[in-house]
Order: C-alpha cells, then sequence, then structure tokens
C-alpha cells in the first residue's frame, strides 16, 4: 500500500502549473470567451511541447505511453487555472480509447497527430446532449447505444449551443451511425468513455474547488466590514471549512478511481467503474459546495462579470453536471450496492 | 502508487481475521457502560492482549507487534467487520498511549505501557469540567504541589467510563495564579486516590457511562506527572491530535457500519417497497466511508513519508463524526417504525443496534472537540485565515 505520486508526476503536474500561471491567467480565460474558437493563443502548442497532450498515446505515435494515474494531477491543473483548451476530452477520452480500441489504419491516422496537437479530438458523453469543441474539433468519439463510434469531422453537423461559461463552446452533434465509424459495438468500450471522461471531469472539478477556495480565503482575509477582515467571523471560516473538508476527502477518492483505472480494477479487485462514479459524486459535491460557498463569501463583488470569481463558478457547475452529475453516479453505485 | 496490499499485509489480514473468527465471544457481553459490561469487556482486553492483538502497533515489550501504519489501518478494519466486542481501554491505549511514549519516562513506559496493554489499568480521560468544555484552557480544577505530591481540589465532569475506570488522566492547574493555557500540568491519578469521589451520570442512552470526579484534598504522586510541570497544554495538545484524527476512529468502525448499513438495505428491500431516496443516502453514506478510508491510507503514506498529521485531524474528525450521524440516520429510516424500538423489543431489528449506533454516532459532533472548533481550527490553522 503506497498512496502517493512519484516526484516526476508531481513534478509533471508542476511543470504544466507553471505553464498554465504563464500563458493561461484569469485574462487569457476571460479573452477565450471573445474568441470565435474560445481559445487561448498558443497555449495548445506549448501543451502539446511538454508532451501532456500525449500522455496516454502510444510511443509509437509519438505518446507518452503512460497513463490515467499520471494524467490526474495535470488535469486538477486545468480546473485550478479554468483553462478553456479541451484538454480532457483531447487527452484523457478519446486518445486512450483510439489507443485501446482503433483498428490499426484508424490509429496510424489519428494517433500521432492527436499526440503531437494537430489534430485536435473531442469526446461526447453518453450521459449529455452536447460535445465540448465539436465545431472545430477534426474527430469526435461518439456513442449511441451499445457502440462508440470515432467520426471525422466532416461526418458529423455540429449546432453551437452557448453555455453559461463561454469558454466551453458546446455543440448539439448529429451524425449517422455506419460501419466505417464504428470504433466498438462492445458495451464495456461505451463505459470505459464514460469512466474516463467523468474521472477526467472530478479531477478538473477538485481543482476548480481548489482555486474558488484560494480565492474566497484571500478575499476574506482581506477584505474589511465592521473594522476588521470579514474572514474573522465565524460563519464566513465555516463556509471555508466545509469546502477544505470536501475537498480533502474528493482528492483521494479522485487519486484511488485513476489508479483503478489505470490497472484495470480497484485495489482489491472490484469494479473500476464504481471507484469512477464515487470519486465524481464527491468531487461533483465538493465543487457544488465551493462554488455556493465561494459567492456568498465575496458578496456582490462576486456576482459581477467583471470579478474572475465567475470564471470558476461556471466552470464548477459545468463540471459538476457533465459526464454524469452526482445523481446519477450515487444511482450506478447504488445499483450495486442494492445488489449485493 | 500501488494501492493493493503486499502479500505481508494480506497475510497479516488473514491472520487477524482467522484469529477473531475463532475467538470472538459467542453471545454478546452484557453492555460495556455497566459494571458488569465494564468487568466483562475487560476480560476480552486481557485475551486479546494475550493473543498479541491489544496493540498491534505497540513494541512487542509491551505486547505489541510493532506493525506498521498501515497493519493496524487494516486490524481496525478486520476488527470492526467481525463484530468483536467494544473496546473498553480506548482512551488509554489510542489517547494516552501516543502521549506516553511521546512524553513519558523510561520508568513510566516500564510501570504504565504493559498494563495498559493488557487491560489491567483501564484509562480514562479526565479534561472537561463543569464551566470548561470548549474552553479547555479555561480549567480551575487546582493541583497544588505539597512536597512529593500534588494535592487535588475540584471538579471534572462527562468522564467516559470514569466510573469504574482503575487511573484518570487528568488536565490540571499547577500554578494556581497562572491563566489560560500557561501553568497547566498533565496528571496522571490513580482511581483510589483518597480524596476522589466517582458520581456516575447517565448518558443519552440511559447507561451510567459519564463520570463527575470530585478532588477533594485529593493526593497525587508528583512521579505521575507527565511532561514537565506547567506544560501540560502542549502535552495535552499531542493527545487531542490523535484524538480528532485516524488513531481515535481508524475508517474500519465506518466502513463496517456501511457494509451493515447496505445489507440492512437488502434486507428491507426485498421486504417491502423502499422509497429510492432511501437508496441515495445509503449511497451517501457508504462513498463516505470509502472516501474516509482512502484519504486516510493517503494519509499514512504522506505520514510515512515524514510528514506531520498537524491540523488536518481536523477534517478527518469532522467528517468521520458527520458520516456517522448520516449512516445511522439512513438506517433508522430504513427501518420506518422498527426504528425507534431498543433491544428488549421483541421486533427489535439486529437487536436495537441501529439506534444505539445513532445514539453513540450523535455524540460525535460534540466530543474530541466540537465540530464548530474544528472547523474553526481548520479555517485558522489549515487555511490561515485571521484570528482577529
Ligand atoms: C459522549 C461524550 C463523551 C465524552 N467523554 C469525555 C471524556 O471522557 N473526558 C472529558 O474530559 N470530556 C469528555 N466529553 C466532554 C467533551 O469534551 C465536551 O462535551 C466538549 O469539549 C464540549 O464541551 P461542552 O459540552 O461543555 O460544550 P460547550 O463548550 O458549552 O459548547 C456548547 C455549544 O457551543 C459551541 N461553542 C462553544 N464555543 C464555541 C466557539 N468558540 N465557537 C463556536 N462554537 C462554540 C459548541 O460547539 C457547542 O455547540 C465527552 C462528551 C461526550 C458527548
Amino acid at each position: 500500500m503506497q498512496f502517493s505520486f512519484t516526484d516526476d508526476q508531481v513534478m509533471f503536474a508542476e511543470t504544466v502549473r507553471d505553464i498554465l500561471a504563464n500563458e493561461c491567467p484569469p485574462s487569457a480565460v476571460r479573452a477565450s470567451w471573445e474568441d470565435p474558437d474560445g481559445r487561448v493563443p498558443g497555449l495548445w502548442e506549448t501543451l502539446a511541447a511538454t508532451g501532456v497532450l500525449g500522455v496516454a498515446a502510444p510511443e509509437a505515435h509519438g505518446g507518452l505511453d503512460m497513463s490515467t494515474l499520471d494524467l490526474v494531477l495535470p488535469l486538477e491543473e486545468f480546473g485550478y487555472a479554468a483553462c478553456p483548451e479541451p484538454v480532457a476530452e483531447h487527452a484523457a477520452v478519446a486518445i486512450p480509447l483510439l489507443s485501446g480500441h482503433a483498428a490499426g489504419p484508424v490509429a496510424d491516422e489519428w494517433l500521432g497527430r492527436a499526440a503531437e496537437g494537430t489534430a485536435l479530438l473531442t469526446a461526447g458523453s453518453p450521459t449529455d446532449a452536447f460535445v465540448l469543441a465539436a465545431e472545430r474539433a477534426d474527430l469526435a468519439l461518439l456513442c449511441a447505444d451499445d457502440e462508440v463510434h470515432a467520426v471525422p469531422a466532416g461526418s458529423y453537423t455540429a449546432v453551437a449551443q452557448a453555455s453559461v461559461d463561454h469558454a466551453r463552446r458546446l455543440a448539439r452533434v448529429d451524425w449517422t451511425r455506419g460501419p466505417d465509424t464504428l470504433l466498438s459495438d462492445d458495451p464495456a468500450v461505451v463505459r470505459e468513455v464514460l469512466d474516463r471522461g467523468a474521472l477526467a471531469a472530478a479531477a478538473q472539478a477538485v481543482g476548480v474547488g481548489r482555486r474558488l477556495l484560494d480565492l474566497t480565503v484571500a478575499y476574506v482575509a482581506e477584505r474589511e466590514q465592521f473594522g476588521r477582515p470579514v474572514g474573522v467571523n465565524q460563519a464566513v471560516k465555516h463556509h471555508c471549512s466545509n469546502v477544505a473538508i470536501a475537498l480533502e476527502f474528493a482528492g483521494p477518492s479522485v487519486h484511488k478511481a485513476a489508479w483503478s483505472c489505470a490497472q484495470g480494477e480497484g485495489p482489491e479487485g472490484g469494479d473500476p467503474s464504481l471507484d469512477v462514479s464515487t470519486a465524481k459524486v464527491l468531487a461533483s459535491d465538493a465543487v457544488d459546495l465551493a462554488c455556493r460557498a465561494a459567492l456568498q463569501c465575496h458578496g456582490a463583488i462576486g456576482y459581477t462579470i467583471e470579478h474572475d470569481l465567475q470564471l470558476w463558478l461556471k466552470r464548477g457547475w459545468a463540471l459538476s453536471a457533465s459526464w454524469g452529475d452526482a445523481a446519477f453516479h450515487r444511482r450506478r453505485v447504488g445499483e450495486a450496492l442494492a445488489a449485493g | 502508487m500501488d494501492l493493493r496490499f503486499t502479500a505481508d499485509q494480506r497475510d497479516f489480514r488473514d491472520e487477524v481475521r482467522t484469529w477473531l473468527a475463532e475467538n470472538i465471544p459467542a453471545e454478546p457481553l452484557p453492555p460495556m457502560d455497566t459494571p458488569e459490561g465494564f468487568e466483562a469487556h475487560r476480560g476480552w482486553e486481557r485475551i486479546l492482549f494475550d493473543a498479541g492483538w491489544s496493540v498491534v502497533n505497540w513494541p512487542e515489550a509491551y505486547g505489541g507487534r510493532e506493525v506498521g501504519l498501515v497493519e493496524w489501518l487494516l486490524f481496525e478494519e478486520e476488527y470492526y467487520r467481525s463484530g468483536a466486542p467494544g473496546r473498553v481501554n480506548t482512551n488509554g491505549i489510542t489517547l494516552l498511549g501516543p502521549t506516553l511514549f511521546a512524553y513519558g519516562t523510561p520508568e513510566q513506559h516500564e510501570r504504565f505501557m504493559r498494563p495498559m496493554a493488557a487491560g489491567d489499568e483501564i484509562w480514562a480521560q479526565g479534561w472537561s469540567e463543569p464551566d470548561s468544555g470548549s474552553d479547555l484552557a479555561s480549567i480551575s480544577t487546582r493541583a497544588i504541589r505539597d512536597g512529593d505530591d500534588f494535592v487535588l481540589n475540584g471538579q471534572k465532569t462527562w468522564c467516559s467510563r470514569g466510573a469504574w475506570a482503575d487511573w484518570m488522566f487528568c488536565i490540571v492547574r499547577t500554578d494556581p495564579d497562572s491563566e489560560r493555557h500557561r501553568g497547566l500540568s498533565y496528571l496522571l491519578v490513580p482511581a483510589d486516590s483518597p480524596g476522589l469521589e466517582r458520581r456516575p451520570v447517565g448518558r443519552l442512552d440511559g447507561e451510567p457511562a459519564f463520570a463527575e470526579l470530585f478532588f477533594s484534598d485529593c493526593r497525587v504522586p508528583a512521579v505521575n506527572l507527565l511532561g514537565e510541570e506547567g506544560q501540560g497544554w502542549s502535552v495535552a495538545m499531542a493527545t487531542t491530535s490523535s484524538e480528532r484524527g485516524l488513531n481515535l476512529r481508524a475508517p474500519g468502525r465506518f466502513l463496517a457500519a456501511a457494509g451493515r448499513l447496505a445489507d440492512l438495505y437488502r434486507r428491507a428491500s426485498a421486504e417491502h417497497d423502499v422509497d429510492p431516496g432511501v437508496l441515495d443516502q445509503v449511497v451517501r453514506a457508504w462513498m463516505a466511508a470509502d472516501a474516509y478510508r482512502w484519504q486516510t491510507y493517503a494519509t499514512a503514506s504522506r505520514l510515512q513519508a515524514g510528514g506531520e498529521l498537524g491540523a488536518s485531524a481536523s477534517m478527518m474528525k469532522v467528517f468521520w463524526s458527520e458520516l456517522d450521524v448520516e449512516l445511522h440516520a439512513t438506517a433508522l429510516r430504513l427501518l420506518g417504525s422498527h426504528g425507534e424500538l431498543v433491544a428488549d423489543a421483541p421486533e427489535a431489528v439486529d437487536a436495537g443496534s441501529w439506534m444505539s449506533g445513532y445514539l453513540f454516532a450523535l455524540s460525535g459532533p460534540i466530543y474530541a472537540g466540537t465540530n464548530e472548533i474544528q472547523r474553526n481550527i481548520i479555517a485558522e490553522r489549515v487555511l490561515g485565515l485571521p484570528r482577529k
């Protein structure tokens, strides 16, 4: 039993964190709202150069041939920075799915370019109506019943659906199933899409929650009313403590799920999907609480579009709900518990 | 990262499991907080000790097996899963024990550790006073040095199992002119000290599980000081970290309860329609227990790498105590009309254990520093928010 990350894994996350701090500050996230494609100029290329986009791609395709466990800490950083680029769908869902299940020619066509970042992949959740970055993606992994398809951009139409978080470019995707695009008709692969996406959303949600807590702690220590910082008041303190507790317990749950997914089974042989669902519930609940508490502790300034808090509030709501919300994942575990 | 238990750890777990299965009393012991139940539980401590299971993580010299933190957590998981009797000397073994190891003299180790491990000396915590609960630093029980003794005057209260315990670990004011944290000392007090009178107080479940302690010119040898005179506060704070964090309430307890809750759900839904909202609550409780388990293993890895528990123990305390309340409240909802039945009722389910568990769980957010106090500590010491 060794429940900690390697120095390399921690350093990799720190690298990503530094890049995002430099190239994706709140002003850049804000600017992405106005960008036609919702992008941060240059960021994708910098990320590609670190290898983070191709972490899960095979070495033969220029990837690092690593697992979810190597991606989970960087994913927290993408949440912490409210990064607008669809790294999770690309790197943590589509690439591992293609690596694991695509036939040779499909893998050859896409994985190399995806790993180096010259092709953008996205993935739609079986639980969600809309697909992130579908308009500008080159290939979308889409689920229908028990099938997963890898659908190139020319073979689907995307109708943009504006999100409250303008950095999230969602679209309704219309496409027709055909033998050419079929990746797998094994329901386990549909489940894998969901598990990978839910885990990535959970990791990002934890990062969003941490940023909301950091912003709030800094704000309430500085903002004064009645001649002293508002943060001396116990009601304010307890809001912050509740968020800290929720995040403290969501984190290991997400890390454990990442380990289980990488292994293909839980530490004691359990179903990794249940670990993912538990992690997503803890993370969704934690980020929901963080959003509520952060806004309340900021007062009216947090309720403005000018204040950066809104960037994380809106991301938090979206991540909490996407790839299966807490109720969906509780139900998934509930069915297993009820069956015994 | 490798979340599997090693072969040695699995062997250890199997050994614990097998021993417990073969040795747990066939009939449940009488309730711990009654005179006969207390002695019956003492007898069980002796059985555990003789087989080397009472303090697995302690040095062999005192009856332990010197196992690591992970093995200890596994032991706790097996212990609670097995349904073995409650541990009557928890306050000694998990609260005082680590403090004695850290602050005790070699003579004190020789004197106290083995009898504690063997259940020959059962310990109670004498900290709270009628006017000093959350504000522990305001205590007024005095212990004035007189030759080789301290002379105690004052009153302690809410002393769990204090009515029958053999020893108390107390915080007393040794400098009568001192205020707050200064001038306090940590004193080990024999229950049979002349001048100490004990009065049982009924807990919410009616059992005389609390005691009030009255000290009138009670003499206690000065060699029973733990740590330096006047340093009682820092010694006491070492205990509170054990009390709040993983020592007192290892995840095994809640994992076992969550497993039993899922089983209760299956039994209930086999008999009648259960509202889907209740299953949702069962899942919440189950997930919280699971999250506590993995957060604890992550903490264990951090500690083994040289990290410290510190104020994050407060996060654990809030989390386990509130999950325990929710878990038992959910069980009572599942039981419907049967929820309020106690052991004596002919139709009581699981011998009324869900109600008694609920009653006990309700005290979790109060003892070991209330959850309001914990949230203050988290805000100030973990998050760094200003005190004033
Ligand atoms: C089952 C049980 C077993 C116990 N066993 C022992 C034992 O063995 N030995 C022992 O010494 N003690 C024991 N205690 C006592 C326990 O330590 C105290 O109950 C606890 O410290 C709280 O003190 P109090 O009950 O006086 O409540 P108070 O301190 O009077 O608090 C009352 C309420 O006010 C709140 N409050 C107080 N101060 C603040 C503040 N600064 N900020 C916010 N809220 C505040 C509290 O959170 C609580 O909600 C036990 C208690 C219980 C319930």
